[in-house]
């Protein structure tokens, strides 16, 4: 699936990243302990995170990640979108719940991430 | 009396930090901004203290530090009254790190340097990672080693304790707390604990002036050190 489809199938907001929208997700991930994604994230991922902070778009861009969903609308500051659209980050927007976007998504075919190192 | 300090900066070997931390910048704009002891706190690690003690020389005091960022992505602060206990502290740490290579394109270098501020190494891993270790755990490596835990920037809404865990567990002997420049409404936490605001200078410019005093018996680390175990709230 490409982001572009989980876009319009979501009604997700395009916050950062919008000319790699045609990228492939392969495989789809939800933590919030960065830490944690970076050692279990694999390339072409979707990520789900409440955290907005300047080392979410560093590790998306370690992992070459497909893109980071933030939920519940949480607002994302300028500074840190900006990086990602230097780094070829997408970053989506959600009024959606954590929860509710993994679900939907994981109807909608996506994989978990086949790392399952813990 | 009372000291000048900023006791959270961030030397070269921290890969947010800029390239220009060098050991003697640090140590002579610590000197022209007229503080009396600073802490270079890196992430994970502490390659760079012995050359900032030597650099420092006696013109400044130097505690001996490190910011470790727990499995819980809590920052802690840890302090130590001499060079031999962190380096201890230090050789157990390393045990717990994930081997994540750093890349420096996206993260920053990782320098080591000597009193010349020449660059002898690097490090290799992620030192923007955490250790397989908790809270809990660090802080008992830390008081076994007769050091101090300071749980770092707790105002701020990342890697900060309250961030990560929502509350400041009471069963740990925290009796300090740090602050940064930023200002959030988690004021409500804090009554009972003793505060001491630091730079986290990640910059030169970013160094505190002599803004953040403290009230010891004389101008040693121990005295630092006891300022820091000493129960009553300023």
């Amino acid at each position: 699936m490409k982001v572009s489809q989980m876009v319009e199938a979501l009604c997700l907001k395009v916050l950062a990243g919008e000319k790699f929208l045609e990228r492939e997700v392969s495989s789809g991930y939800c933590c919030d302990l960065l830490s944690r994604v970076m050692a279990k994230g694999e390339k072409g991922m979707a990520w789900i995170t409440v955290q907005t902070h300047m080392n979410v778009v560093a590790v998306a861009a370690l992992i070459e990640m497909a893109c980071v969903i933030i939920p519940e609308g949480i607002e994302v500051e300028r500074k840190v979108l900006d990086k990602a659209e230097e780094e070829g980050v997408i970053v989506l927007s959600s009024n959606l719940t954590a929860f509710e976007l993994v679900g939907k998504l994981y109807q909608m075919g996506i994989v978990p991430v086949r790392n399952d190192a813990s | 009396m009372k000291i000048a300090v900023d006791l959270h900066i961030h030397s070269a070997l921290s890969p947010c930090a800029d390239d220009d931390m060098t050991p003697n910048n640090i140590v002579n704009m610590a000197i022209l901004k007229g503080l009396d002891v600073i802490a270079v706190t890196d992430h994970n690690s502490c390659d760079n203290v012995k050359a900032v003690m030597n650099v420092a020389d006696g013109r400044i005091l130097v505690l001996p530090g490190m910011e470790v960022q727990t499995k819980e992505e809590v920052h802690l602060l840890c302090y130590f009254e001499n060079l031999q206990n962190l380096l201890d502290f230090d050789a157990y740490i390393r045990n717990f790190m994930p081997w994540i290579p750093n890349v420096p394109e996206i993260f920053g270098n990782q320098y080591i340097m000597d009193e010349k501020d020449q660059i002898i190494g690097q490090r290799e891993d992620l030192l923007l990672s955490s250790v397989e270790l908790s809270v809990e755990q660090v802080v008992y490596q830390v008081l076994q080693r007769k050091g101090i835990v300071v749980p770092a920037h707790v105002d701020r809404t990342s890697y900060s304790i309250i961030s990560q865990l929502g509350f400041i567990p009471t069963n740990l002997p925290f009796k300090v707390l740090e602050f940064s420049k930023f200002d959030t409404n988690y004021t409500m936490y804090f009554r009972e604990y003793k505060r001491v605001y630091s730079s986290d200078a990640h910059q030169l410019g970013q160094i505190l002036e002599r803004r953040m005093l403290i009230d010891v018996y004389n101008v040693s680390l121990a005295a630092v050190i006891q300022w820091f175990k000493d129960l009553s709230v300023v």
